[in-house]
């Protein structure tokens, strides 16, 4: 199953890390990144895969936003699906 | 990335800041086989039943609501009209029976439950009439049963002798639930051509022509549509009508997904989607708010009805397209006391009960969640229930009253439930009497289907 991450955000060091260091103790793979800075946020989106995954997809999603809280950022864990079913025919 | 950054963003705003969500995942159980010959059986088959076929409906809900990150709020039952599976039971039979669907619902950890319901366009059975007089204490006596009388379709015209009865009825669940400002009422609506896979509350029951269990999904997000609106300002009516269609779409898809994988994991068929507007009291998500959006300074004002038919064909239009299976009632909700934007256009005197009216013609349903005084006729009640199910039977459209006179409250009170039902100021109507119309009782005809103008 694949997963998007998505990140927002005040810009800070050690998003990257401390977001991908997560997904490597859960052995979730990154596909794709995107990041960039909109309107002061800090804004990035991640495609990930959760094939491997050693835990559930519940567990992730709250380590995720765990590691978000530390650093005073929103990070959501939704499946891809959803993005596809909206937005493509 | 294979995804569009602007895509997802925009997801999010959606789920975010306008209040997308799914508003309810409702599973339709057939009960026929739980007839027996004794009561007391028949409310132990029901109990089981329910409880056996549910048993995983909430707890899937809420894992795919996080894995897709869009909320399920509400998780619901329907049942096969409950007047024919009490093969002849008397009231407190019945009132049995609803005692046993409340408590699977609340065993299965389900908002509502619905189908304590009757077919009775045509005529009654010695049923229904057991089972109609058990409806006012079988409401105050439960608190997650829903229940619904179908009094007209097109085909067969409009049972006046139950119209009559309902307003009586009505009057009375409005008495026996008056400590909690007659909230019973909320939970029972009246029918005209009511349809069999309707997932939204009061009004869902499983019809006898569907499957023994079935998936149906209904979608919301008026403060999408909203959303999308406040961004053609100025635009021909055109170009809000399409932009309606594509924000439908995409709500509709999202909705889709959602009962496919409920579908899936539950091992029940996906029945239908129920492409609604529905509002909730939040301000921002109100279909009176879309309406203004559209060019009104107050919902109920000239140009009200035009506006709500536009919306009301752009949603379903939308909605098509994005699901195979459509269904329920899809359209546009405008209840009164679930809506931001319809309690303030009623407390300024924009939104009078004849404007409704005129709006029901064109909206999914009718008359809804509207709180008159307390001590107004059983007849006028019924009368206004007459009306509405009159605009249903000629124009071929399902039309419901859900209607609350509010015990010991009058015109400049307002009622208030909590929730997502909200508050009602308690809206004028005529003070002259129906009740000789009403008195006559029998059955209006089936309309002519053709000469139409």
């Amino acid at each position: 199953m694949k997963a998007v991450i998505t990140v927002i955000g005040k810009d800070r060091t050690g998003i990257i890390y401390n977001i991908s260091k997560v997904l490597y103790e859960h052995n979730v793979n990154i596909e794709d990144l995107n990041q960039t800075i909109m309107q002061e946020n800090f804004t990035m989106l991640m495609l990930v895969n959760c094939a491997m995954m050693e835990c559930s997809f519940e567990e992730l999603k709250a380590a995720l936003s765990t590691a978000g809280e530390n650093m005073g950022l929103s990070v959501r864990l939704q499946r891809e699906d959803i993005f596809d079913a909206m937005h493509k025919v | 990335m294979s995804l569009v950054k602007k895509d997802i963003l925009e997801t999010i705003a959606m789920i975010e800041k306008d209040n997308l969500d799914i508003r309810t995942t409702t599973m339709g159980i057939s009960l026929l086989d739980c007839i027996s010959h004794n009561p007391v059986i028949t409310a132990e088959r029901v109990y089981d039943k329910i409880t056996k076929k549910a048993c995983h409906l909430v707890k899937v809900a809420d894992d795919i609501g996080k894995e897709f990150g869009i909320p399920i709020i509400n998780k619901r039952i329907s049942v096969t009209p409950i007047a024919l599976i009490g093969s002849g039971a008397d009231k407190d039979d019945f009132i049995e029976l609803a005692v046993a669907l409340d408590r699977a619902a609340e065993e299965m950890g389900v908002d509502f439950i619905g189908g304590y319901s009757a077919l009775v366009h045509k005529g009654f059975t010695n049923n229904d009439i057991a089972f109609m007089n058990s409806i006012p204490q079988a409401l105050a006596e439960t608190k997650k049963v829903c229940s619904s009388v179908n009094v007209g379709s097109t085909k067969s015209g409009i049972n006046m002798d139950a119209v009559g009865m309902l307003g009586t009825i009505i009057k009375e669940i409005a008495f026996l639930t008056k400590e909690m400002d007659s909230i019973g009422c909320a939970k029972f609506v009246v029918f005209a051509n009511a349809v069999e896979d309707n997932p939204f509350m009061a009004g869902a029951f499983h019809g006898v022509g569907e499957p023994e269990a079935v998936i149906n999904v209904g979608v919301s997000g008026p403060g999408v549509v909203k959303s999308a609106l406040e961004k053609v300002k100025g635009c021909p009516i055109d170009v809000v009508s399409e932009t309606i269609k594509r924000t439908a779409f995409k709500i509709t898809r999202a909705g889709m997904l959602v009962g496919s994988e409920m579908s899936k994991r539950v091992n029940v068929p996906f029945g239908i989607m129920d492409l609604s507007l529905a509002p909730t009291p939040k301000v921002g998500d109100s279909v009176a708010e879309i309406l203004e959006i559209i060019g009104l300074e107050k919902c109920g004002t000239h140009g009200t009805t035009a506006a709500l038919a536009l919306l009301n064909d752009a949603v379903k239009k939308g909605g098509i397209m994005a699901s195979s299976h459509v269904g329920g009632l899809s359209g546009a909700f405008i209840p009164v006391s679930e809506d931001a934007g319809m309690i303030d256009a009623v407390i300024n005197g924009a939104l009078t009960f004849d404007k409704l009216e005129a709006m029901t013609s064109v909206c999914s349903v009718g008359i809804d969640m509207v709180a008159i005084a307390g001590d107004v006729p059983d007849s006028t009640i019924a009368a206004i229930i007459a009306d509405e199910a009159a605009i249903g039977v000629i124009n071929n459209k399902t039309t419901a009253v859900r209607i609350i006179p509010s015990y010991g409250k009058n015109v400049g009170d307002v009622v208030n439930f909590g929730g997502l039902l909200g508050s009602a100021p308690i809206m004028a109507i005529s003070e002259y009497s129906s009740e000789e119309f009403i008195q006559r009782g029998g059955r209006i005809p089936a309309p002519v289907h053709s000469f139409k103008n």
